[in-house]
């Protein structure tokens, strides 16, 4: 469904933060990109929706290039992908109910978007939404009123509002506690799952990233060096995506989470984050 | 390193490395200050006849005279009421279009570079100097007074809020873009929720200001209170003249004390 060709991306400081990237993921695939900090994963997956045009290759989705694309063509483009961030990038001084309609806003036209009149459908949608991660009743809070994890859900309530075929998630759990991470890896699985769609997940905590993303792309400064399944990951690729380490302690981790599969106990057990 | 070998003094570095500058510019400005009190020349029998003078004038300010200019007065504030209010409501509505062109994360350069230099215009033109150019033009009376305050007040908001929007969490900006909204709809989610309050607040700021210079530009012809002030202070009239200046400062209070309780209640 999605298919990235030889994607470059150089910034106009000369910083050469992608070379030659080339990732097909399949409708319904969900996929963890991991690397070190300034590896490229931000900008590759910010080139993907055009936050950050690419410096050369082609960014294929359903077979429409979205490299060539501007204006109003783009803006219909990135319909169909939604986004969610690390720092939940919520309008803070809005209600929870104008941050999951403003998710509808490439659907809307100005003057309904402005009067704040969307369609009943796209309200009964967002109802629904909100009911699905848990945040029933809070419609009408501030969206600075709301702690980190409900502030998250409300940013993936966000996303799953456009109606997309694939989710850009930028770190959605490094703002987290360890346990509202797992929460909400969980159910950014679980709705993927449900709604058939596909995903491309930046994380930095590889731990979390093995037990719940069955697929793993490792970058190590703007090339992929990994490409293949979470029990993949040993001491050898984990040296070729961030540099030597001792990382007994973490495949060790990784190992005892595979045993605890489907059923993870995170109490009481610290997240060993890769950095 | 051992507990012995560690140094025992730290200085902060000093903000001009060069010690010769460093003191070159310390007597340069001494030397400076010295020269330019010794060039004021002080005529110290002019300054005692302008204390009577002042004396007076504070004198006049207990006993105050309402009644015997009173309709100028009241046409005066009412020109002068009206010239504020609609100066700021055309002024701040214009302000807006030029701070979105003027914030350097939402303009293309061009346009960054226009909106820029107008603001510098109108905030290089002192509005005295507006308004003597205004009253030029369109004659005496209130019309020159609020074409004035209007241009002075898209500088001003125009200026301040467009450094409140390139200081907006471009994260936000960003999360808008990601789901197609189109570049009016990003202004109104992104950018308008986020600068709002100091929207409200500038604009009260703002008409607060419009009114105390309404009452300065009349004094070159522009109308309003000004003009009812300037007239008196030259018939020496100074009891009317005091009378106008209470009614000016008892209003400021009041939009003063108006404006930090709308503010309070929007944040």
């Amino acid at each position: 469904m999605l298919e990235l060709r030889a994607l470059d991306k150089r910034y106009p400081t000369g910083d050469l933060a992608l070379k030659g990237v080339s990732l097909q993921v399949a409708a319904g695939q969900v996929l963890g990109l991991i690397g070190p900090s300034g590896a490229g994963k931000s900008t590759l997956i910010r080139c993907i929706n055009r936050l950050v045009s690419p410096s050369a290759g082609q960014i294929m989705l359903d077979g429409q290039d979205l490299g060539r694309l501007s204006g109003q063509g783009l803006r219909l483009a990135r319909r169909q992908i939604g986004m969610i961030f690390q720092e939940y990038a919520l309008v803070e001084r809005l209600t929870v109910m104008e941050n999951l309609l403003s998710g509808r806003l490439g659907y809307t036209g100005f003057w309904a978007s402005w009067l704040r009149r969307f369609a009943d459908d796209d309200i009964a949608q967002a109802y629904l939404l909100l009911d699905r991660v848990g945040l029933a009743g809070l419609e009408n809070k501030r969206a600075d009123a709301l702690s980190g994890g409900q502030r998250q859900r409300v940013g993936i309530a966000r996303a799953l509002m456009q109606s997309p075929k694939l989710l850009l998630v930028d770190e959605p759990t490094a703002s987290l506690d360890p346990k509202t991470s797992r929460q909400i890896m969980r159910l950014i699985l679980e709705l993927c799952e449900e709604r058939g769609l596909a995903a491309i997940v930046n994380i930095h905590d590889v731990v979390l990233a093995t037990e719940f993303l069955p697929r793993i792309v490792g970058l190590r400064a703007g090339s992929v060096v990994y490409d293949g399944p979470a029990t993949g990951l040993d001491r050898e690729v984990l040296t070729r995506i961030y540099g030597d380490e001792d990382w007994s302690a973490i495949t060790r981790q990784m190992q005892s989470s595979d045993a605890e599969a489907p059923h993870p106990q995170p109490a009481g057990r610290l997240e060993a984050a890769a950095a | 390193m051992t507990a012995a070998a560690a140094p025992r003094h730290w200085r902060r570095p000093p903000f001009i490395t060069s010690l010769a500058w460093r003191w070159g510019l310390i007597l340069g400005g001494a030397l400076y200050l010295v020269l330019a009190l010794a060039s004021l020349e002080v005529n110290w029998a002019r300054v005692s006849e302008g204390l009577a003078r002042g004396l007076r004038f504070v004198a006049a300010f207990l006993q105050p005279d309402f009644g015997s200019r009173r309709s100028d007065i009241v046409i005066g504030f009412q020109e002068s009421l009206t010239m504020t209010v609609t100066s700021t409501a055309l002024g701040v509505a214009l302000s807006i279009p030029v701070a979105v062109g003027a914030a350097r994360n939402l303009a293309p350069a061009w346009i960054y570079l226009l909106c820029r230099g107008f603001i510098a215009v109108s905030r290089t033109l002192n509005e005295i100097i507006v308004a003597i150019f205004l009253v030029a033009m369109f004659g005496f009376g209130p019309f020159a007074g609020f074409l004035t305050l209007t241009f002075a007040t898209i500088g001003f908001m125009a200026k301040l809020m467009a450094e409140d929007i390139e200081e907006i969490v471009p994260g936000q900006l960003e999360a808008l873009r990601a789901t197609g909204a189109s570049y009016p709809q990003l202004l109104d989610f992104a950018v308008l929720s986020q600068v709002l309050p100091r929207l409200i607040g500038l604009s009260l700021y703002r008409l607060d200001i419009n009114f105390r210079e309404s009452a300065v530009i009349g004094i070159v012809g522009a109308g309003g209170i000004g003009a009812t002030l300037n007239t008196a202070m030259d018939r020496y009239e100074f009891d009317t003249a005091a009378a106008v200046i209470l009614v000016i400062i008892v209003i400021v209070m009041l939009a003063e004390y108006a404006s930090g309780w709308l503010r309070k209640h929007v944040q």
